[in-house]
């Protein structure tokens, strides 16, 4: 492997990396602070990367869209959480792994009876659809250095918020100690609903901005939820910091071991990383819980 | 619940199981009255998943740990009588050993083997607990899934067809009637063994250890211990499951092993209620029977799938069993109240 | 019920017509559900529009067509296969799409009389070692688009190719079939995980092999990924894509947009064709289903009508078997294909032809034809194959 393949591949992995992070940081959020495992994540990545798409159909503006899926997914997470999952934060993991199943395959199949079967997509404006020779003669897609920007500007504010601001203070209270935050006087049902549309609109962005690269049907969701709970477990619960460093892990594992490995062996890397670190750290790296 | 002493069966208890191995039992009897011989294989297959979900039960429901990584162990023990059924077939010896079609010799064979994976996941799983447990266990469910993959000789992803008829000792079970009784007995074995264990003092302290394990370690239990055997054991007996799913259909292929294969386990077990030994087996019938339905009224079946778990999970909390015991108990219950 | 209808049994035998009050049972078992859902409904709309233009008949008898969903897991294909020939007494089996599915529903079905017509899955152990008088696959054997694009690529003389498939076996077979037929220099062959999503780091290895064209096959969601990702790259103009029709049809296309357009495909059947019967039914197609047919479809339609006049032949009585095999065996009718018959393995001898994607005049990406790469193509297994006697 040449220095600028390598450099390449590792921009590749980097940039798979912070893809998985926009998906893990909500969450790890509504995971480590509401203790809720919500499965239907991939579900609100999917939904966000369909009302990307049929806005950028119905309007042509890819602005548009970018705006109006967080919001989309946002707002469905609200739906779901007033009407079903809030009555599940105080129940064990078990039940919400089941109700959040079977709230998948319900919003599958219902997705593809509203947009029928073929997938959708999503176009790049030219301004974005072109390539940079940031690495001498190996041009990079802009598009993967947008996603790489708007990764990094989430993860700062997120980092600014958490530990910057008394929202942040509450979090990282609620992620360490979950009795705080009720004790502090909060209006605990409205956080965490601000908390799960917040968890939603994040996983809606990371919808929109896989559209463009990425199939638009119906079960996408799945495959990037397993890696994003990977992340996430990785990382430590709870833990957006965690979720971070774990994402550019995985990102960059996985892109090696498929470049450099058998397929089958390349298929396992990362579940194979992930049995190692929990082997020596049970609660990940960067545990919340203390 | 830590200090409840080892009890006795009840007959009260013995009661759900007894009339669902009757029921299961019967199946063959009315599907010969209404010439559909269908309804056989129907049985067979929620009689396998029922041991599968039974076996899974008891490291879910009693030791509190959800394991994504049955499906794997469940495959390993298809494969260990797909494999030996493949040597035998192409008359070519492992290593110095004959292959064999004899489900005598297979699936012990294929208990033991499951059991061994169990022991390696376990012990290394083990370490965790909670939601990292769910994720590392899933992680060796797809390294078991990728190295079935891997098995070119046995087909790969193709998966591998038995070309042989299975027999048990000098029996040939490859009839679906036989074979049906071979695999209800299996079921019964399992619920009587698991119901044993649970009452025992071993169960006493896995569920201790589930409940509260700072103070079963105080009480000198050591979780790790209690947990490990209760993952081999029931690893062992979902290759079981396994290995009958592979000789009924003499067919077993990768997607057996594949992570949703795990999380349809899981479902079957909630939905049957894992508070009771015999839930999951009515969870499993239910699953079941149901998929079958509803798929072939629609090819949207999975939205009513969907809604339907959805709404069994916010209306009964122990799962099925609940509404089995409600409408069976109720009057009982009022009557030793009043 | 038995007695009662007796009579007419008789009569029936007299004439065949009178078969019409008796439907033909119809097993349709696909992928309906999951993320290969799509593939399912392709085929079944096109199965259902043949049978629709035809008074829902097949050989002038009603059909009954039971309709299942193996969710692309072997065990549950077979579970419902099983129903379907046990339960609802289906006579043929058709729909399914996966080689792994067929390979674990086949011998149940065969052994309960049943017949299979394959109007999609094109295992190679059916075209060889295990090919059976009542296995019939009207679609094409895996690696035959494979060859033809080797072949092409072969003639015109390309020098080095990389190769990208994922790692499954029809990848293998595909990538195989390539191989048999073109002996340039393969600068990479490269297996992904299936269903992988993020293709940057094999794009950023076929640039640094530097070949002068990219051979894969990739089906379903993974092909849309794919193909977006190395126009995204710039890679298309400087080194061209070449694939199977699988992996640019029209269950992709649409998602892939004006990323696949200048990519190429080697196919059997493309919604371009020129004959009139092709014509009519990507007309009649869109008009039912507000969208352009995939060749699955196409397949699927020819089905639906070498099934009707396979039974016609034989005046509907398909219950005679060894008839209904000599009938399908020999079976004439109007291809969409144009070029068809059965090989002595009961796997399609056709032609294939190279198409380009381009834009059609409402912008669409569609299969352009540009020349034909070879007549009576038969598939390689054929050899393997003792035929045994119709039973």
């Amino acid at each position: 492997m040449t220095p600028s393949l390598l450099i390449e591949q590792t921009l590749n992995g980097v940039q798979f990396g912070i893809m998985l992070f926009l998906m893990s940081a909500g969450l790890t959020l509504v995971f480590g602070i509401m203790n809720f495992i919500n499965l239907a994540h991939g579900s609100l990545y999917m939904i966000g990367a369909f009302a990307g798409a049929a806005t950028q159909a119905a309007t042509g503006s890819f602005a548009l869209a970018i705006v109006a899926a967080p919001i989309a997914a946002a707002l469905a997470g609200l739906v779901l959480e007033s009407a079903l999952l809030r009555r599940f934060y105080g129940r064990d993991h078990l039940d919400q792994v089941l109700v959040t199943f079977g709230t998948i395959l319900a919003l599958n199949e219902a997705t593809r009876i509203l947009f029928g079967l073929t997938p959708l997509r999503m176009d790049l404006p030219s301004a974005l659809a072109g390539h940079v020779e940031i690495i001498p003669g190996a041009p990079y897609p802009t598009f993967r250095l947008a996603i790489l920007a708007v990764g990094l500007l989430v993860a700062a504010s997120l980092y600014v918020i958490i530990m910057r601001t008394r929202l942040g203070m509450w979090v990282r209270a609620g992620a360490s100690d979950r009795q705080i935050a009720s004790a502090m006087g909060v209006n605990v049902p409205l956080v965490f609903a601000a908390l799960f549309a917040t968890g939603a609109a994040l996983a809606g962005l990371a919808g929109v901005m896989a559209a463009p690269i990425l199939s638009v049907q119906v079960g996408m969701g799945e495959p990037i939820l397993i890696l994003a709970l990977v992340v996430t477990v990785i990382g430590g619960i709870g833990s957006i910091r965690g979720a971070f460093v774990a994402a550019l892990l995985v990102g960059v594992v996985d892109t090696f071991a498929r470049v450099l490995l058998t397929p089958a062996l390349g298929g396992m890397a990362i579940f194979m990383t992930m049995a190692a670190i929990l082997a020596f750290r049970p609660k990940g790296l960067f545990p919340a819980h203390g | 619940m830590a200090d409840n002493p080892p009890h006795p069966v009840r007959w009260r208890d013995a009661l759900p199981p007894a009339i669902l191995i009757a029921t299961l039992a019967a199946t063959p009897l009315v599907a010969t009255a209404i010439g559909d011989p269908f309804l056989v294989k129907v049985a067979t297959r929620v009689v396998i998943f029922s041991i599968a979900a039974v076996a899974l039960n008891f490291v879910l429901g009693f030791g509190g740990l959800v394991s994504l990584c049955h499906a794997g162990l469940f495959g390993v023990g298809g494969y260990v009588v797909g494999v030996l059924a493949w040597h035998d077939f192409n008359a070519e010896p492992v290593w110095i050993f004959h292959g064999t079609s004899n489900l005598a010799i297979s699936l012990p064979l294929a208990a033991m083997t499951s059991g061994l994976a169990a022991a390696a996941v376990g012990a290394i799983s083990l370490r965790t607990s909670g939601p990292y447990f769910l994720m590392i266990t899933l992680a060796f469910n797809q390294m078991l899934y990728y190295g079935a993959i891997a098995l070119q000789k046995y087909g790969g992803e193709d998966g591998l067809q038995i070309m042989s008829d299975v027999s048990l000792g000098p029996f040939d079970v490859s009839n679906r009637y036989r074979f049906f009784y071979l695999a209800l007995v299996v079921l019964s074995a399992t619920l009587l063994l698991t119901g044993r264990f649970v009452r025992s003092r071993f169960g006493v302290a896995l569920r201790a250890a589930a409940q509260n394990e700072t103070r079963a370690i105080a009480v000198g239990i050591d979780p790790w211990v209690y947990r490990l055997v209760a993952f081999v054991i029931s690893g062992a007996l979902v290759g079981v499951a396994g290995a009958l799913l592979a000789a009924g259909q003499q067919f077993v292929s990768p997607v057996d092993m594949s992570w949703d294969r795990s999380g349809d386990l899981v479902v079957m077990a909630v939905l049957g209620g894992i508070g009771v030994v015999w839930g999951p087996a009515l969870g499993a019938a239910v699953f079941i029977v149901l998929e079958l339905v509803l798929s072939s009224w629609t090819s949207h079946w999975q939205l009513a799938f969907g809604l339907l778990v959805v709404l069994i999970v916010v209306t009964l909390r122990g799962g099925l069993a609940d509404l089995g015991r409600a409408l069976a108990g109720a009057r009982r219950m009022e009557a030793a109240r009043g | 019920m038995r007695h009662v209808l007796a009579p007419v049994f008789a009569l029936g035998l007299l004439s065949g017509a009178a078969f019409g009050a008796e439907p033909v049972r119809i097993g349709f078992l696909s992928t309906f559900s999951g993320p290969s859902g799509q593939l399912g409904q392709e085929l079944l709309d096109g199965f259902n529009l043949a049978l629709d233009q035809n008074g829902r008949a097949i050989g002038g008898r009603p059909v009954e067509l039971i309709q299942g969903d193996d969710q692309a897991k072997p065990d549950v294909g077979r579970q419902v296969a099983e129903k379907m020939v046990e339960q609802d007494k289906a006579q043929i089996l058709t729909g399914v799409n996966f080689s792994n599915v067929m390979l674990a529903v086949a011998r149940p079905v065969l052994d309960a009389g049943a017949f299979i017509v394959s109007s999609n899955a094109g295992a190679s152990q059916f075209a060889g070692a295990q090919c059976n008088p009542h296995f019939f696959a009207a679609s094409f054997q895996n690696d035959t688009a494979s060859e033809a694009m080797g072949l092409y690529l072969q003639n015109k003389g390309v020098k080095k190719i990389y190769l990208l498939a994922p790692n499954y076996p029809a990848g293998k077979d595909f990538l195989a079939g390539f191989k048999r037929a073109y002996k340039g220099q393969i600068v990479g062959e490269v297996y992904t995980t299936f269903g992988q999503l993020d293709y940057a780091a094999e794009i950023a290895q076929v640039r640094a092999a530097n070949p002068d064209g990219v051979y894969f096959f990739y089906p379903g969601g993974m092909g849309v990924n794919f193909v977006k990702q190395y126009d995204q790259a710039g890679l298309k103009k400087t080194i061209p894509l070449y694939g199977p029709s699988f992996s640019l049809d029209q269950t992709v296309l649409p998602a892939i947009g004006d990323a696949a357009v200048g990519a190429y495909a080697s196919a059997f059947w493309a919604e371009t064709f020129d004959n009139p019967q092709s014509k009519k039914f990507v007309a009649d197609f869109e008009a039912k289903y507000h969208r352009i047919p995939s060749p699955n479809a196409a397949v699927a339609f020819d089905t639906a009508r070498l099934l009707d006049a396979a039974a016609r032949s034989i005046g509907g009585r398909i219950e005679d078997k060894p008839a209904f095999q000599k009938a399908l065996e020999n079976v004439k009718f109007e291809s969409l294909r144009g070029n068809f018959r059965f090989n002595t393995n009961h796997y399609p001898i056709q032609d294939f032809y190279l198409t380009e994607i381009v834009k059609d005049a409402q912008g669409r990406p569609v299969m352009a034809v540009r020349e034909k790469i070879d007549s009576d193509h038969k598939d390689a297994y054929v050899g393997q194959c003792k035929m045994p006697p119709a039973n």
